[in-house]
């Protein structure tokens, strides 16, 4: 049993080709580059070493390398599988690889982009990455929801098996893109914060200049 | 063969991998290999028709002609269809 409170234990927001974890600027691209070359920039500096990564549609690049960048230190990993799980969100759904797909459909209609026409795939591919079996959601709406994901995450960490549960916001469309992931965990850790609506409304809003 | 080493790459994007460094017969989709998947295999399949014009006309075939590049080689020079 868990004390019924739940910790924000760690973020990472990726906006404006930088990276912030836990409100800390981690690292600064060119701010010319376009969101491909920044995707490869920060798949070369966080990660490497996974060919797959080139495969994926920049919405699933752009939450992987966040979730990369936000579980790097942490203890995510002593967790059973199951334990885990995600609550992500985001604006435009898939819509920019549905786009970009459906330019193909005319021609020869491509299969790897047409496995990225949903967006809850990003957490797929978190969840191969890092070995994640736990309960996940996707939400669509209009902007990033806070009541909805300092409420919903709590209580599958109150009610369910999960122990944390990564919770957020990750939206590409064509050049804008932004993400906003949270580690939500049912112990304090260092510098944790508990999770409120105000707390989460407060990071996200964060170094966003 | 090094020109369809180079349209697989480009096919599959396989950005870490040289097109000397894929085997004639190396295997395509095992681990040992060049560990490709089932959507490999489709993208396979289009560029087959996007830069040979060619069908596969039996799915059961796959596994035989997509074993390695030397089989693909081999499957494209029987089945190409010369272009006017």
């Amino acid at each position: 049993m868990n004390s019924g409170a739940t910790y924000i234990t760690g973020s990472c927001i990726i906006r404006h080709n930088r990276v912030y974890l836990n409100g800390s600027l981690l690292w600064e691209a060119d701010p010319a580059l376009e969101l491909p070359e920044f995707l490869r920039a920060g798949y070369d500096r966080f990660s490497g070493q996974y060919p797959k990564f080139h495969k994926m549609d920049a919405l699933s690049k752009l939450g992987w390398l966040a979730a990369e960048v936000l579980l790097k230190d942490t203890a995510i990993a002593a967790l059973r599988p199951e334990q885990t799980g995600m609550v992500l969100s985001n604006r435009s759904s898939s819509l920019d690889t549905d786009l970009r797909y459906y330019a193909t459909v005319k021609d020869f209609a491509s299969p790897a982009l047409f496995v990225y026409t949903l967006p809850n795939i990003v957490m797929g591919e978190i969840s191969i990455r890092h070995g994640f079996k736990g309960e996940n959601t996707f939400f669509v709406s209009p902007a990033f929801d806070t009541a909805l994901m300092s409420s919903y995450p709590a209580q599958l960490l109150a009610e369910t098996p999960l122990a944390a549960c990564i919770c957020g916001w990750v939206e590409v469309m064509e050049q804008q893109y932004e993400v906003a992931l949270f580690l939500v965990e049912n112990i304090q850790r260092p510098n944790s914060i508990l999770l409120t609506e105000a707390a989460l409304t407060a990071l996200y809003q964060q170094n966003n200049s | 063969m090094a020109d369809l080493k180079a349209q697989i790459i480009e096919q599959l994007n396989l950005q870490e991998v040289a097109p000397e460094s894929i085997g004639d017969d190396q295997p395509l989709f095992t681990k040992e290999g060049l560990g490709l998947d089932s959507i490999d295999a489709l993208e396979l399949i289009v560029l087959l028709q996007q830069h040979y014009s060619i069908r596969i006309a039996n799915p059961e075939e796959g596994p035989k002609i997509f074993h390695s590049v030397r089989t693909m080689a081999t499957y494209i020079t029987e089945n190409q269809t010369v272009k006017a």
